[in-house]
């Protein structure tokens, strides 16, 4: 807790940002769905790495640049940063209690996620379309 | 927890705190509800791996090479592993979460026959995965 917590902040304020009982059947539902989906990309992603694990750069060019595994490698992404995003947001506010770092790392899980999901579906969009 | 004597109440106002993990006897479901999080923790982290390997193989060259050379070696080998046995883990988690979220497998021998079953999954599907990527 900050500093300037007292006696004098009410309930309502001590609680503000921690996330409401309204929105976390939102979090509930967006792990299930995005759970559910990464059941079968995840069974399609672990086919296609266990085809590049012997693969040069130009077999693993051809195979990323085909169009069913880069379709499945741009929904695996996708499903997972979104998955993973919610998921790391539920371990933030689990344990990090100071208001300020809390916050950066929820910038910094949105941020990374963003990140990760931008660069894998720009690296697989350029093997499939300049090769 | 960790900071439970920041509260700005006096003592005989505070609410009681529940107890947290240190103070149980381990169980199987207990154990395999902190690796599910743990796992989950290690696979964002590890999204990193196929982010280089996927940037490495658009740019193609050099850096193609040392990422494979990497993956390739003891190192690299043991951290492919690693990651492997935690997706699988991952999921075989999510698949007892959907048991248990369809109101089944709450009852003693259920839920540790469903904790149990999912590590002893998630050890087969590793192993599966590997020899599969082997003989390919």
């Amino acid at each position: 807790m900050p500093k300037h917590d007292s006696i004098l902040q009410t309930p309502r304020a001590r609680v503000k940002h921690l996330g409401t009982a309204r929105a976390g059947t939102r979090d509930l539902w967006e792990i299930r769905l995005t759970s559910f989906a990464l059941l079968p990309l995840t069974v399609g992603f672990v086919a296609i790495v266990a085809m590049l694990a012997k693969s040069d750069l130009a077999e693993a060019r051809a195979l990323l640049g085909a169009p069913i595994p880069a379709m499945i490698m741009v929904l695996f992404v996708l499903a997972s940063i979104w998955h993973m995003a919610v998921g790391l947001r539920s371990v933030i506010v689990d344990y990090i209690r100071h208001q300020h770092m809390r916050e950066l790392a929820l910038m910094a899980n949105l941020c990374f996620a963003i990140g990760v999901g931008l660069v894998c579906t720009y690296s697989v969009m350029r093997l499939s379309f300049i090769q | 927890m960790a900071e439970a004597n920041s509260s700005p109440l006096p003592i005989e106002q505070r609410r009681p705190l529940s107890p947290h993990v240190q103070i149980y006897r381990w169980s199987a479901t207990m154990a395999m509800s902190i690796l599910h999080r743990v796992t989950g923790v290690a696979l964002y982290a590890g999204t990193l791996l196929l982010t280089v390997y996927l940037v490495t193989a658009a740019g193609g060259g050099v850096a193609f090479a040392q990422v494979s050379r990497f993956f390739g070696s003891a190192l690299g080998q043991v951290i492919l592993f690693g990651y492997t046995f935690a997706l699988m883990l991952h999921v075989c988690g999510g698949l007892r979460h959907a048991v248990w979220e369809a109101a089944r497998g709450f009852d003693p021998v259920s839920r540790n026959l469903l904790a149990w079953s999912s590590l002893i999954g998630a050890v087969v599907l590793t192993a599966l995965v590997w020899a599969g990527a082997a003989m390919l």
